[in-house]
């Protein structure tokens, strides 16, 4: 194997079960959430066991690489392969995105004027929604959701918990990149610290958002029931904070890693994929403090 | 140019045996091997389901099915000819030949190779076993619109999320394909060498991933209004039903080039190979398609014309949809100049790409007539539609995959095929493939509407006519598959170079069939002219 | 002998070629509305555009498969890369073409979409599967389904041959009756699922959708009988909901909606007696 995979070989694997085993998990998986949306028998069970599998995934299949990788087995361009690969990985998650922030702005744009008679489909109002005016947020002209009684719900104002996260998710991104310098400088104490710091803030971002979720919920009649508003609002902010979620976890990975003496100055690819990654969660928050709780 | 034949001696080297070698595959012509045969036989199954619908509409009655069982059949025939057939072969090609194309050793990450191949079994088992679930297969049309979709039963969220599993493969595919080609190409290719079909490949993975994750985004909506009373395509909570179709068709129109770009490069490389004369406007070419692809994220409401949008937005898709007929034409013209005054021969790859040329530019024809959105409006959900789409997509994107497959498959497997075989298969498929979509221009203006069962009895001729010409098509294939198992089981020994013809690509200088590794040293091509400038 | 009977048979069939492209069974049909014929001749126009470019482009290529083959000696000139001349012209002049396309189509759109100062306006509800209609302002409303005989005929093995049905899946139990000569408003809405009203003769298609009302309009010039169907997938019956349409004179119109109107007030004054007959009588009417 060795003179196979000298440095200047890019580094081909020869079979790895991994791929496999992951395709199994994903397909117990989506069989688990198939079967836990339909409410039939063993559901969540699967489900439980699909993550678990998952986890198993990432924790071999990473390990392994993460394995090869000190072993001195990645060539510079393996280096390149993956960061390129991630960067295309993150533009994905981008469009993912933006598929739901185009929902948002379809329905403020087009949709809901047409439901309360302006624009191309003015009679919508007048012959199926008497008297709906629109507006926004709105739950609809049929005023859905717990308090669909004809009563209002609430938003979360911008200037409360959302701005608080705006500044943690900031100054994530600044604990990051300054982690990120003392890696390249090699040092490696502020490293340690700054990354701590960050997965720290990240974690903190998501309890503080799954309290404003509970006051949402128990509080201001604002579940993901409510119209219109509550879909966009609790998916693009739901799915925002799963990904806060994932890259804190990954953070925290790359943490436990350093701790254990990983990356040098010269490399350490996981580590600036985790950080791109941060900054990306990090765009997409300021994209939704913007069009989601501000405007 | 340089070549590989020093490496020769690594031929065996580490081929895995058995089963192992395909379930933990990380060599991407093994790789390539599975997606190829998994489309093949997505191909059977999804034709299996196409000459069932053929069979119900064969004469007027409802003779076989239920109305709701046709319905899934049209679903899932054309969601396992989308994701499971086209898709797949593509990859499975960009599998075999990028590597050898640009003088990699492999593709650039071979345990997501693997991956994203390996799900797909899984996600069309997933899919499939809807067949199986109370209220049947998905029945709502491959697109899915709401609110219809969600009347679905059980099935509803296995669609749903093997569509998620498909778009996941689909994305670490083109996260593959584009790695290679950027990081991996041997030194002095640079990227105006690259042969076309890496060109077109490269722009399709770039739409693949820039709208499978909306698609993906599309269908965790239809979940959410289905199960969690998410209200984005109910009115009544302030959503749009036609909303989703804009999403839909904002990953639905790339996903038609995504289906074609391909053929686009392998045609690109055939012609010129079998013209003996280098492509006429390289350059061009590589334009063309950009452009192509670039216009694809502005054209998606072309599909909606009836849904009742604002004037200027009518007007606007119709527009911008008609200005893709200028760099495709561009591509047309330039295919054209490369035979003129060429030395023509006419093997099997080449007899493929020639009817593609004819029969994609007779699809691209009535997409153009799509496009005129009055027009559209009598056009719109009819069989002309069928006919204009089925005319791109096969003897367009699946002439395109054969075509490829008969230029290359003797590089693969070592052997020659059987020349007269081939040469019957292109026979009866090109002209049983007229006479099964072209006689559907003529129902379509007629009247006849798609997606149903049954028809009023004066659209009986044409529609036997096209039924008798579905199952010749259909049973021709069978001729495809002889001529593979027989050119994978022996036959005359293939020479490096295969062909009598002008190919200049890196695959031609190692052996065939192609050793085990490819380039485990990569070739020079610094201060190698390009064959194109 | 037989030579000859497949030449008259041929020449019967070239005879019978302009009659192919006005003939409903082969083209679009020209239709009795200003706009069908518009779109018809927008139809035929692009039509032949594509055969004359089909007929360069295609003819260019069949000459280089006859004329540049290599079993006839023919040598390839190497030298041909490209040339920004042709490249140039083969840019410009479909751009032209398309201008050329474009521009009375966008025409015909501007007029299509302009449902102003209509004579009459009438409801369509698209429901699995079945149409309602509602004359605005006359309170007349009606639904329409699939006739009886087509009905029995359609269904899984019935037995029955299609071709023995009159009008097989076009016919309805109460088609639409209108005035000639008159402009119709259709205002478009689905109760249940998308599905789209479509009458090829009208040039008329638009999506039912749930939740919004999309506009329409024709004005039919022809008295008669014209029939289509629903175009948008709308679940296991989506092809069996047709749609019929009566153009009659304007009289006749006046007379039958006189009679519909008598029939409504005879079946809400009974009904006004007893709580439950109004919820009957409330589904039946819509
Ligand atoms: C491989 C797949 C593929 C490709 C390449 C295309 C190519 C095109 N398609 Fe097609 N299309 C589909 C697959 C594809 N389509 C599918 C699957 C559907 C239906 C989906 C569904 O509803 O289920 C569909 C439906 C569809 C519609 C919607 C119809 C309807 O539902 O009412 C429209 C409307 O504009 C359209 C237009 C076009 C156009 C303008 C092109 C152009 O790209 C064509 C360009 C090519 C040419 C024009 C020919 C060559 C050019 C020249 C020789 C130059 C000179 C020409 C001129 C100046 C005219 N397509
Ligand atoms: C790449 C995509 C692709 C391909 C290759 C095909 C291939 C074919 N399609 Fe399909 N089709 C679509 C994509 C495609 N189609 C799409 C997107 C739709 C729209 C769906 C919708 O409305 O939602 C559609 C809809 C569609 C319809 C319209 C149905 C309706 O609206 O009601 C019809 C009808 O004739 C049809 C026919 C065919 C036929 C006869 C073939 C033939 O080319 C198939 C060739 C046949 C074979 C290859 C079969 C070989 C099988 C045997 C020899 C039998 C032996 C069997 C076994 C061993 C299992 N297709
Ligand atoms: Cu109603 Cu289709
Ligand atoms: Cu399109």
């Amino acid at each position: 194997m060795a003179n196979d995979h000298s440095d200047d070989k890019y580094y081909v694997p020869h079979s790895s079960p991994w791929p496999l085993f992951g395709s199994i998990s994903l397909f117990v998986l989506m069989l688990g959430a198939s079967m836990t949306v339909e409410q039939s028998g063993s559901g969540t069970t699967i489900l439980a066991v699909g993550f678990l599998l998952l986890f198993v995934l990432f924790y071999g299949w990473f390990g392994k690489v993460v394995a090869e990788h000190q072993a001195g087995m990645f060539n510079m361009a393996v280096d390149r392969s993956f960061r390129m690969g991630m960067s295309w990985f993150i533009f994905s998650e981008v469009m993912f995105f933006a598929a739901f922030f185009g929902a948002l702005f379809y329905a403020r744009q087009f949709a809901l004027p047409w439901l309360s008679g302006h624009g191309a489909k003015h009679l919508t109002s007048s012959m199926l929604w008497h008297g709906y005016e629109g507006g926004w947020p709105t739950n609809g002209p049929s005023a859905l959701g717990p308090k669909g009684d004809g009563s209002t719900f609430e938003t979360i104002p911008a200037l409360g918990v959302p701005l608080l996260n705006t500044a943690i998710l900031l100054l994530s991104g600044v604990t990051v990149t300054i982690a990120h310098h003392a890696l390249k400088a090699g040092n490696r104490a502020v490293l340690k610290v700054a990354l701590a710091a960050t997965f720290l803030l990240g974690f903190f971002f998501v309890y503080k958002q799954i309290g404003e979720y509970h006051e949402a919920y128990t509080e201001l009649g604002l579940t993901l029931g409510t119209g219109i508003y509550g879909s966009t609002f609790f998916m693009l902010t739901g799915f925002h904070g799963f990904h806060v979620t994932l890259g804190a976890i990954m953070l925290l990975v790359i943490w436990f890693r350093v701790l254990k003496g990983h990356f040098t100055p010269e490399r350490h690819f996981a580590f600036e994929a985790v950080a791109w990654y941060w900054h990306f969660v990090d765009v997409v928050w300021l994209g939704l403090y913007l069009f989601v709780y501000w405007l | 140019m340089a070549h590989a034949d020093t490496h020769d001696h690594h031929d065996h080297d580490h081929k895995p045996a058995g089963i192992g070698r395909w379930l933990f595959a990380t060599n991407h012509k093994d790789i390539g091997t599975m997606y190829l045969l998994w489309a093949l036989f997505m191909f059977f199954l999804g034709g299996a389901m196409a000459l069932g619908i053929r069979l119900e509409l064969f004469k007027p009655g409802m003779q076989w099915f239920d109305p709701g069982f046709y319905n899934s059949l049209v679903t899932n025939h054309a969601l396992i000819m989308i994701f499971g057939a086209v898709m797949p072969a593509w990859v499975g090609l960009a599998n075999w030949m990028i590597p050898l194309q640009v003088g990699a050793p492999d593709m650039a990450l071979p345990r997501m190779n693997n991956y994203s191949f390996w799900i797909l079994p899984f996600a069309f088992t997933l899919l499939l076993s809807s067949f199986f679930t109370a209220g049947g297969a998905p029945a709502g049309g491959w697109t899915l619109y709401p609110p219809l979709s969600l009347q679905a039963g059980d099935s509803f969220p296995l669609t749903i999320f093997a569509i998620h599993m498909m778009g996941i493969s689909s994305i670490m595919g083109a996260i593959n394909v584009i790695v290679t080609i950027m990081n991996m190409r041997a030194p002095g290719m640079t990227l105006l060498k690259l042969p076309l079909f890496c060109w077109t490949w490269l722009i399709t993975a770039y739409l693949l991933i820039a709208v499978m994750p909306v698609l993906a985004g599309a269908v965790t909506m239809l979940l959410t209004d289905h199960y969690f009373g998410t209200s984005f395509f109910n009115p009544a909570g302030g959503g749009d039903p036609v909303m989703f179709q804009h999403i839909f068709w904002f990953f639905g129109h790339p996903e038609v080039y995504i289906l074609i770009l391909p053929a686009f490069g392998i045609v690109s490389e055939i012609i010129p190979a079998f013209s003996r004369k280098p492509l006429f406007g390289y350059d061009a070419m590589v334009y063309a398609t950009a452009s192509i692809a670039f216009l694809s994220f502005i054209v998606w409401a072309h599909h909606m014309f009836t849904v009742g949008m604002p004037l200027a937005g009518q007007t606007f898709f119709m527009m911008s949809t008609m200005l893709i007929a200028i760099p495709t034409g561009v591509k047309v013209f330039n295919w054209t100049a490369t035979m003129w005054k060429g030395s023509l021969s006419f093997e099997p790859p080449m007899l493929f790409a020639l009817a593609f040329l004819f029969l994609f530019t007779i699809g691209g024809f009535s997409g153009l007539m799509l496009a005129i959105a009055p027009a559209d409006f009598q056009y719109q959900d009819t069989y002309f539609v069928v006919a204009h789409f089925h005319y791109v997509l096969v003897p367009g994107a699946v002439f395109g995959i054969m075509a490829g497959v008969y230029y290359w498959l003797p590089k693969w497997t070592g052997h020659m095929y059987n020349m007269t075989l081939a040469k019957w298969h292109f026979w009866v498929s090109t002209i049983s493939v007229n006479v099964l979509f072209f006689p559907q221009h003529f129902l379509g203006l007629a009247g006849m509407p798609r997606r149903i069962p049954d028809y009023s009895t004066q659209f009986t001729d044409w529609n036997m006519v096209s039924s008798v010409g579905g199952f010749v098509f259909g049973f021709s294939q069978l001729l495809f598959v002889v001529l593979i198992w027989q050119c994978a089981r022996g036959g005359a020994k293939a020479t490096d170079k295969v062909w009598d013809g002008m190919m200049t690509g890196l695959e031609w200088t190692v052996a065939s069939p192609a050793p085990y590794h490819s380039f485990t040293e990569a070739p020079d091509l610094t201060g190698v002219a390009d064959s194109h400038h | 002998m037989l030579n000859r009977k497949m030449l008259s048979a041929l020449g019967g069939l070239l005879a019978a070629l302009p009659a192919f492209a006005y003939e409903s069974s082969y083209n679009m049909t020209q239709g009795v509305t200003d706009i069908s014929r518009e779109v018809h001749g927008l139809h035929m126009t692009v039509f032949w555009v594509c055969v004359a470019i089909a007929v360069a482009v295609f003819g260019v290529m069949i000459y280089s498969i006859i004329t540049f083959r290599k079993s006839k000696g023919a040598v390839a000139d190497q030298t041909m890369l490209h040339s920004t001349k042709v490249e140039i012209i083969w840019t410009v002049i479909p751009v032209l073409i398309l201008v050329f396309l474009a521009v009375p189509a966008a025409k015909t759109l501007v007029r299509m979409e302009d449902t102003r100062n209509a004579d009459i306006s009438i409801k369509i509800t698209g429901y699995q599967w079945k149409w309602g209609y509602e004359y605005l302002g006359t309170g007349v409303s009606f639904y329409s389904t699939l006739a009886s005989t087509s009905n029995e005929a359609r269904q899984l093995h019935s037995g029955i041959d299609p071709n023995s049905v009159k009008d097989y899946l076009l016919e309805v139990d109460h088609p639409v009756v209108v005035p000639v000569d008159a402009k119709v408003r259709l205002l478009l809405t689905g109760n249940d699922v998308i599905h789209s009203w479509w009458v090829p003769d009208f040039a008329v298609k638009k999506d039912a959708i749930p939740g919004f009302i999309n506009e329409a309009w024709f004005k039919a010039e022809k008295i008669g009988h014209y029939t289509g169907q629903c175009t948008e997938l709308c679940g296991r019956d989506h092809g069996f909901m047709p749609i019929a349409v009566d153009v009659v004179s304007q009289e006749d119109y006046a007379k039958w909606l006189a009679a519909q109107q008598e029939a409504v007030k005879a079946a809400a004054a009974p009904a006004a007696t007893t709580a439950a007959n109004t919820a009957a009588s409330a589904s039946a009417t819509l």
